[in-house]
């Protein structure tokens, strides 16, 4: 009983005691809130503070915008505590938001303000903007035709490519007439294809099809393969012990096992195929972000092609978070997956 | 009602097991355009429900033996009968234990024991078994771990039920506990010869340890250096439970490692 007391007493005192500590680690914790909050407040006034040099609408509104952000990092990070899992988030990216803020005002300053950078070549951020506002049904057709073209040429390249590196890797008979026509066709840049792909297909939205699936296939083709090809054959003798058939052999023993080195294949087939996929648009399909950014060259629209950039780099790096999240939800089996 | 239970302690398992006959049956590998002969002229009668232990040097066939008689490989002479048939191809009625555990790694410890079932397409109706014999190796609640979260010892126990669920007409173990701590190893010993009287299977069991084969089986064969022949064929007449201290086991110890060409002061 009088040990409790004792402790009870110990625990009222504690408070006091730690009171410098306490603010010593909330200034921790929220300083870079803080911090992140100015950068943005510094950003808006930017916007705010001096004419523009040019002719933009969108500069007031961007301030605003930069204003609210700043209320929210402030907000946000302070009261981190109470909000959870989303607090706790955005505590962690507070230094970004630093960052994000100082290069903002740095570009704006730089730009709409003094015009340091020359100015057609390097447009302000509320030039950007602007090209999301008043431009955006182009911008969205560009983003789905390029999307679905894309998806369809990955699509039936991997399939494709996975059945050859399996079908090669399973049977003698395949691989000795797959292999060699591989070997001549596969490494050569799947863009050397284009003028007389764009010649022999009907379209080209088909012939850029094409194109993407042959350079999603090539390095699907032969991850599958030399992952089937890799596959212990202890495996096999275990399986085949155990009463498996042919089958059961390739469908539950070799593609399993085969299965990372078909996602390597799969990843690296992604990269090779965005590139194909840009060149495709800019030089035969009347659509998509390829075409955009082209069009807006041709009409030294500059905001426009950093705006489609910035859509395009989002989308692109969106498939592959997607690939690797699908790699791990198979992969599970594995340790030690590289987060992306 | 006391002579009953006797009895049919003293009767033979039900002839679940298959007879295997071995004649003169010898191998060899090739190993950059030599060869290595690895078994010359190895017979060996095996009744069924027999427990066969084979001890033999390191490196002297042992291994290769066994994968003729689960028919992975096929010998370059002689013959090998599972009851009269001849042995040309693997064949679920002959669950092996490889050496190493070879788990798949895709897959769960409870997948892993299914293998088998699933492989022969009658895991629907027979999950239960799969059940039983993860409760048998003590590994129930490891059911959706994967390999990689297991200790060597875990995925042998789980090797050893992947083969126990099909109900084999011929268990084949090599060196099955060897990894296995000493405590653990007493049990499945025990636990494989309870299991081995109640099934009535024919076991052929490869072992580095003597005392194990002489606790375990029938009959223990011991195997020469490379190339391997049979060098003595020992029956082991002995009531189950068997005692490690049982002193005509402690003789039969002594003559085994002698002839393994350890001298008697073992
Ligand atoms: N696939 C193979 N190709 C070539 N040589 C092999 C092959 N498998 C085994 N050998 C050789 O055959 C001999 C016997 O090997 P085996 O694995 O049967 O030995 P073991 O008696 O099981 O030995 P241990 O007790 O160490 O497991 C060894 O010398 C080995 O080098
Ligand atoms: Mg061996």
């Amino acid at each position: 009983m009088s040990t409790y007391s004792l402790s009870d007493g110990l625990a009222s005192g504690a408070p006091r005691l730690s009171r410098t500590p306490v603010l010593a680690s909330w200034v921790r914790e929220s300083g870079v809130g803080i911090l992140a909050s100015v950068a943005w407040i510094a950003f808006g006034l930017s916007c705010l503070w001096w004419e523009d040099v040019g002719d933009w609408s969108r500069t007031h509104s961007l301030g605003i915008a930069a204003f609210i952000v700043a209320a929210i990092a402030l907000f946000g990070t302070v009261g981190a505590d109470y909000l959870g899992t989303a607090g706790k988030a955005l505590r962690q990216r507070a230094p970004w938001l630093v960052a994000l803020g100082a290069f903002l005002t740095l570009w704006e300053v730089a730009t709409a303000k003094f015009a340091w950078l020359p100015l057609p070549f390097f447009p302000p951020p509320q030039s950007i903007i602007e090209v999301y506002t008043d431009d955006l049904p182009k911008l969205l057709d560009s983003v789905f035709a390029s999307v679905k073209l894309q998806l369809g040429g990955y699509l039936i390249g991997a399939t494709v490519g996975f059945l050859t590196g399996v079908s090669i890797g399973w049977s003698r008979a395949v691989g000795y007439w797959v292999h060699p026509v591989l070997r001549f066709i596969g490494p050569l840049p799947a863009t050397a294809w284009l003028p007389i792909a764009f010649f022999t297909f009907p379209s080209s939205w088909s012939a850029s099809t094409f194109l993407i699936a042959l350079a999603t296939g090539f390095p699907v083709t032969v991850l599958t393969w030399s992952g089937v090809a890799s596959v212990s054959n202890a495996y096999y003798d275990v399986a085949r012990t155990l009463g498996a058939k042919p089958s059961f052999l390739v469908l539950k023993v070799a593609i399993p096992a085969a299965l990372p080195h078909v996602f390597v294949g799969l990843f690296m087939g992604l990269g090779s195929s965005f590139a194909v996929l840009v060149v495709a648009e800019m030089i035969g399909v009347k659509a998509g972000l390829g075409w955009y950014l082209q069009w807006a060259q041709g009409w030294a629209a500059y905001a426009n092609m950093y705006a489609a950039l910035i859509v395009m780099s989002l989308l692109c790096s969106g498939a592959i978070t997607l690939l690797l999240a699908i790699r791990d939800r198979l992969l599970v089996w594995q340790k030690g997956t590289v987060k992306w | 009602m006391v002579a009953a239970t006797a009895l049919a302690e003293i009767a033979p398992p039900p002839a679940a097991g298959a007879a295997l006959d071995i004649e003169q049956v010898s191998h060899a590998f090739n190993i950059d355009g030599t060869e290595l002969p690895v078994l010359s002229d190895v017979s060996i009668s095996v009744e069924p429900g027999e427990f066969v232990a084979l001890l033999g040097p390191s490196g002297c066939g042992k291994s290769t033996f066994l994968r003729l008689v689960a028919g992975l490989d096929k010998p370059k002479a002689g013959t090998l009968r599972e009851d009269e048939a001849r042995i040309t191809r693997p064949h679920p009625s002959r669950v092996v234990v490889f050496q190493d555990p070879t788990l798949f790694p895709w897959r769960s410890v409870w997948d892993n024991v299914a293998l088998g079932l699933e492989a022969q397409g009658i895991l629907k109706s027979q999950r239960h078994r799969v059940d039983a014999a993860l409760d048998l190796v003590g590994l129930a609640s490891f059911r959706n771990a994967y390999p990689h979260q297991l200790s060597g010892g875990m995925a042998q126990r789980v090797a050893l039920a992947r083969a126990l669920v099909n109900d084999p007409k011929i268990l084949i173990l090599d060196e099955p506990l060897g990894k296995l701590d000493s405590l653990t190893r007493i049990t499945m010993q025990a636990e494989l010869v309870s299991l081995w009287q109640r099934k009535g299977f024919t076991t052929l069991l490869v072992t580095h340890d003597a005392e194990e084969a002489l606790v375990l089986a029938n009959r223990v064969i011991v195997f020469s250096d490379r190339p391997a022949r049979v060098k003595a064929d020992i029956r082991v007449d002995r009531p189950y439970p068997r005692h490690r201290g049982d002193p005509y086991l402690a003789d039969l110890r002594r003559q085994i490692l002698g002839l393994l060409g350890l001298d008697a002061t073992w």
